[in-house]
């Protein structure tokens, strides 16, 4: 009988020990993400049209909208700040509407319009927002500014800029660090006033 | 995000026939799309009702249906929403930023989930997100707390401003079950407090829809407030919220309704102080005795004790400002 017990051959104790090892040092949240099947990432072929030209591209139905414009299509003035909806770098309009592009998952954009901080401008002439936020000094480090003047010119188009309560309202979805606010207040009332 | 198959669905029947078990839907994905991001909600398969889900708002004289899918700030444009139930626009208003407002649909609002820092925290037991594994906030971080209606296994609040409207305002859900039928749940009866189930925030039948909320006509488009209490003066969850209304004659209060946000699992109607107002003079008096009941027997936790004096004042404030309206 105990002959029995040395059956298990060194190369096997070897095996067995180093598979052990290996598997212990996989940190428990890794291995409890995994122990479902693994499900497989999911190619989509879309058509999405951004600031009115047609793209066709491919894409992992988990993409958002922002990582598909700046990673993707190489439009990079959408910024990623929060990537979770909190800060409002990464707004867009959707529609004509302003929205989170970090919150719009790729898939769900085909036969909608959206227009980026690059289709914003007129060729080499400014949109005027644009130029009043130079004008009135609406940024300093000039990461937020995209997702501002975005949010900015919809908050004039949506007509919430009848006092500067109101506009701070409405464009409290859009962080700045740098604390340009006053600026950004101006360069919008300089907008509306027109 | 875990990996997930997408799939833009044409109608219900569709959407539930597509998959079996309980089927992920997506409208707005303001909410989901960052629990997904933070492997708090892992769906196999995404169903895109966005483009099926009513965007109608339908008003009669016998109240105003609108369309799951509508989005919020739809909710705070739409002329007969401002005229006749303008607590709902100001509720709207007081929630989110303008782009979220944007996105988010109605249907989406009510199930939205909890603002816990623990929910979003994977490597934090939660009874909520994972059954059986505790709940951190009851003794951690809980100043955004409830301070009633909670259990051992959660204290998290409903963060939603429209819900607390809604509440007010006697709504109901109109629902698409699994089976196709439709069914009608009473707005009081959606939402759910904790027990020991906390992962289920209402009670939405399993794999049902949301088509549309109805909100019966009344006469509080006159004297009404929501009162939003937070860290900052916009874009943040409420610490406490208070949906006021009342229907005078002359000074004496003929109906009253107070909800709040920010205390429960769900949004809370304050029916004693409610019951209590009846027939009183609409003056100050009345609100702070109406407010000592609303106050009455909370049970704050370790961090949220203040919760309590800012409901009272809130409440008052709150009725105060329904003179003042229009």
């Amino acid at each position: 009988m105990a002959e029995n017990h040395l059956n298990y051959s060194r190369r096997f104790f070897l095996k067995s020990s180093v598979a052990f090892t290996g598997l212990a040092m996989i940190p428990g949240s890794v291995k409890a993400f995994y122990v479902d099947k693994v499900q497989l990432k999911q190619s989509l072929s879309i058509k999405v049209s951004i600031n009115k030209k047609m793209y066709n591209t491919f894409i992992d139905s988990r993409m958002t909208l922002l990582d598909l414009v700046r990673e993707k299509l190489h439009l990079t003035g959408s910024k990623k700040g929060c990537d979770h909806g909190q800060c409002g770098a990464c707004t867009v309009h959707i529609d004509g509407e302003r929205a989170l592009s970090c919150l719009t998952l790729a898939a769900m954009v085909p036969g909608r319009e959206v227009t980026t901080i690059e289709g914003l401008a007129d060729g080499d002439k400014l949109h005027p927002m644009q130029q009043a936020f130079i004008e009135c000094d609406g940024f300093q480090c000039g990461y937020c500014t995209p997702g501002q003047i975005m949010s900015a010119v919809a908050c004039v188009k949506e007509g919430r800029t009848g006092s500067v309560e109101e506009i701070k309202e409405f464009m409290s979805g859009n962080l700045c660090r740098c604390g340009a606010y006053n600026g950004i207040v101006e360069s919008i009332q300089k907008v509306a006033a027109r | 995000m875990k990996p997930f198959t997408y799939q833009k669905v044409k109608n219900a029947s569709e959407a539930f026939q597509t998959i079996n078990g309980s089927p992920q839907f997506i409208a707005g994905g303001t909410n989901l799309v960052d629990l997904m991001k933070k492997h708090v909600a892992m769906p196999d398969v995404l169903l895109d009702i966005s483009g099926f889900v009513s965007k109608e708002i339908k008003s009669t004289s016998a109240g105003i249906q609108l369309g799951a899918m509508l989005s919020n700030t739809a909710l705070t444009t739409n002329a007969e929403v401002l005229l006749k139930y303008p607590l709902i626009s100001a509720a709207v208003l007081a929630g989110a930023s303008p782009q979220i407002r944007n996105m988010a649909s109605v249907g989406g609002n009510l199930l939205q989930r909890t603002r816990c820092p623990y929910f979003y925290d994977t490597s934090t037991p939660c009874n909520k997100r994972t059954p059986q594994s505790g709940c951190s906030a009851k003794e951690g971080a809980n100043r955004m707390s409830a301070i009633l209606g909670y259990s051992e296994d959660c204290v998290a609040v409903h963060p939603s401003d429209l819900c607390v409207a809604l509440a007010a305002l006697d709504a109901k859900v109109n629902v698409k079950l699994k089976s196709g039928k439709d069914s009608v749940i009473d707005f009081k009866d959606f939402h759910k407090l904790p027990e020991n189930t906390p992962a289920k925030d209402n009670n939405l039948p399993e794999g049902a829809l949301i088509t549309s909320v109805y909100v019966p006509a009344n006469s509080f488009f006159t004297n009404y407030s929501y009162l939003k209490i937070r860290d900052r003066s916009s874009y943040a969850f409420a610490l406490i919220s208070v949906a006021a209304a009342l229907k005078l004659d002359g000074n004496i209060i003929k109906d009253v309704r107070l909800a709040s946000g920010g205390v429960a699992h769900k949004p809370w109607r304050w029916a004693k102080a409610e019951e209590f107002l009846k027939g009183k003079p609409a003056n100050d008096a009345s609100f702070t005795q109406a407010a000592e009941i609303v106050i009455d027997g909370l049970k704050p936790l370790s961090e949220n004790a203040f919760k309590v004096p800012m409901l009272k004042g809130a409440i008052q404030t709150a009725l105060q400002n329904c003179l003042q309206t229009r």
